[in-house]
């Protein structure tokens, strides 16, 4: 079992936090790491910043910017990892584009990866057919790739992606790209049945999820909720991160107390 | 037809579907639907209907006198895609996409452009087959092909000013791309050039590849042999392949892309992928592109929108290690020159992006002897950079 498959248990919804690492700077992201942590967080997914984030919506692009203006590159998120795993246990996985891992050196990465303390990989612009050299490599260094994915994927390659995703599998909840949405799309519910009957391993739902509500809603379907948007939103408006913590308190608070309810 | 790419979408090394989980059975379906269309005779037989009636082809092959007589060496030829309706070779793509776009039951369509002249031609099919159309363009390409955003509005399009990044033809791809994941039961992403995920490359490269049976038919015809070179300018290199492909087991026929040098190659300011490249992913294909050293995709320059790219499409990619074709670059300066040349001499003023062909293809035929044949191909019109060159002459003169 993985570090990242441990947090997976029967009655416990798994609530994973996105953020890009180095926004607003490199010292926040580590004080919000701890912040995540304490407010009940089980995953925390840093964003490697990339140039041309072709899967985000506004908020993410404006923040990848910010990070990037700041010099920010892999190696410095390697090491903010590696600074954060001192301080608290909670798993950490990157999530970043192809590019920089492919010119970082695939093997070099994974390794730097497990050293630093980090769990697995989402790789938003790498699908099943493209990710077998990166996990083979991933594979030998117990580095879980997760792969994602969408309501428009065909019952083919949800049986693929069940297949090989090593941790969980990122369900993409609507048809579109990342940022905060007033409601959760009406596609979710039959999708994620659809996966339910393909695989064994955890389903994580995220892509729009910027509510308690939504998390209860989404909650009620999968594993676990993941929530990004939302975040670089509440750390920009309050940089005391007394908003974050708040709002991570209240989705985490939500989320204990329904867990026996099933559906909402 | 020679050099397909194989069954997962490269061309040896290069190429394949690097994108988001959503896009993936798009990219499906579009490749079912073209496989479709090309066994259709009814549908070849319509495209090559409105590639004459439309468009106006074939395209002339132009024996440029007065330039081969000043430059004093070997024949210039020039295919003439700039007499192409729209003023470039853009339209070949977009008519063929556009109708395999209505074949599929889309009724959205959605373009990136750059000079401006891709978003031209998709919003001219699009206004001929009765498809709603929206066109990204970077703020900074917005400003300097201002004639062809009042084109695309008069024919009923949307243009939609992309702010992000280096507000140029990349981060326009990045944005169509992001309404595409956003929209795509209904739309067709009709991309104009050969890069992006499989099959776009081959797509529009069978589209384009019309420019080169032409050429290569007309050539035989009136001079009974194959060229020595062929040259053409390379932004995400849709017009060079055009030219090249059909040619590409004629050994003898050499193959010449010329890239944006911008301000010369050592400032860093230029467009010169595959001259200076790395072998990278962008837009959902790996390629040569121009990178940091950490994976960014780096800012380029070139003085013509068309040009200024920091990939490259992954057919070429392979052209280069396999040694078919050559690549080189002409600056910003030369390319005004080719610009000037060309109108002077000629009496046809070339679109930016294909004088750089021109400055090369002057170049090359002063070394060689006079029964060598280089066929040029001038991609576009240069109506459109009027306001660029005036600038760009009028501060130096
Ligand atoms: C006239 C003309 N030539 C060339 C290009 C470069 O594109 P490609 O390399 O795909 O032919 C453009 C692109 O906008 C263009 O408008």
């Amino acid at each position: 079992m993985s570090e990242i498959t441990s947090v997976f248990k029967p009655d416990h919804k798994a609530l994973i936090a996105y953020v890009t690492a180095g926004y607003p700077d490199k010292t926040a992201t580590v004080n919000i790491a701890a912040a995540l942590a304490e407010g009940g967080c089980d995953i925390i997914e840093l964003g490697i910043p990339f140039s041309d984030p072709l899967a985000d919506g506004a908020t993410i692009q404006h923040a990848s910017y910010l990070a990037l203006q700041q010099g920010i590159t892999p190696q410095i998120c390697l090491d903010i990892a590696a600074e954060i795993r001192q301080i608290i246990t909670t798993p950490l996985v990157f999530m970043t584009y192809y590019n920089p891992i492919l010119r970082y050196g695939l093997e070099a990465f994974c390794k730097e990866c497990i050293k630093a303390g980090v769990s697995g990989l989402i790789v938003p612009d790498l699908p099943p057919e493209e990710g077998l050299e990166l996990e083979k490599v991933t594979h030998k260094h117990n580095l879980d790739l997760i792969y994602l994915l969408a309501p428009t994927s065909t019952d083919q390659r949800i049986g693929t992606v069940a297949a090989r995703s090593r941790g969980f599998i990122y369900l993409v909840s609507l048809t579109g790209v990342t940022g905060a949405r007033s409601s959760l799309s009406p596609e979710l519910k039959g999708f994620v049945k659809r996966v339910r009957a393909k695989s064994d391993l955890p389903l994580c739902v995220g892509f729009g999820i910027s509510k308690v509500e939504h998390a209860l809603e989404a909650a009620a379907l999968a594993d676990g909720v993941i929530i990004g948007s939302r975040l670089i939103n509440l750390i920009e408006e309050d940089t005391s991160l007394a908003a974050l913590k708040s709002f991570i308190t209240s989705v985490r608070k939500a989320l204990n107390e329904k867990k026996n309810t099933g559906e909402v | 037809m020679p050099c397909r790419p194989d069954v997962s979408g490269y061309f040896g090394n290069y190429g394949g579907k690097f994108v988001p989980e959503t896009l993936m059975p798009a990219l499906a379906e579009l490749e079912g639907a073209y496989a479709d269309a090309l066994a259709d005779a009814a549908f070849q037989k319509q495209f090559d209907q409105l590639c004459k009636d439309f468009i106006g082809r074939p395209t002339p092959l132009y024996y440029a006198e007065q330039l081969t007589k000043k430059s004093g060496g070997a024949i210039i030829l020039l295919k003439r895609e700039d007499l192409a309706h729209t003023g470039a070779h853009k339209i070949n793509n977009a008519l063929g996409q556009g109708l395999l776009a209505k074949r599929m039951g889309k009724t959205r369509i959605i373009a990136e452009t750059g000079a401006g002249q891709h978003g031209v031609a998709t919003a001219t099919v699009c206004a001929m087959l009765d498809l709603e159309c929206i066109v990204y363009m970077g703020t900074e390409d917005i400003k300097r092909q201002a004639p062809n955003v009042q084109r695309m509005k008069l024919m009923n399009a949307e243009v939609r000013p992309v702010d992000s990044g280096s507000r140029t033809l990349k981060d326009a791809i990045n944005e169509a791309i992001r309404d595409w994941v956003s929209n795509v039961k209904d739309t067709h992403y009709l991309l104009g050039s050969v890069v992006g995920p499989h099959p776009y490359p081959m797509i529009v490269r069978d589209f384009q590849a019309i420019i080169g049976r032409e050429a290569r038919a007309q050539v035989l015809k009136a001079y009974n042999r194959l060229p020595d070179y062929l040259v053409a300018c390379v932004g995400g290199g849709s017009n060079s392949i055009g030219l090249f492909h059909p040619f590409y087991n004629d050994k003898d026929v050499k193959f010449i892309g010329v890239e944006a040098g911008g301000l010369g190659l050592k400032t860093g300011k230029h467009s010169a992928t595959l001259a200076t490249g790395k072998v990278g992913v962008l837009h959902g294909t790996k390629s040569y592109l121009m990178e940091d050293e950490h994976g960014q995709i780096m800012e380029t320059h070139s003085i013509s929108a068309g040009l200024d790219y920091p990939g490259v499409g992954p057919e070429h990619s392979f052209y280069k290690d396999s040694d078919r074709a050559t690549y080189v670059a002409v600056n910003d300066e030369e390319t005004l020159e080719g610009f000037k040349l060309l109108s002077n001499t000629e009496g046809i003023i070339p679109a930016l992006e294909s004088a750089h062909a021109i400055y090369y293809a002057v170049k090359m035929a002063k070394d060689l002897s006079k029964d060598k044949l280089i066929i040029v191909n001038l991609s576009g019109r240069g109506d459109k950079d009027l306001g660029i060159v005036t600038q760009a002459l009028g501060m130096k003169e």
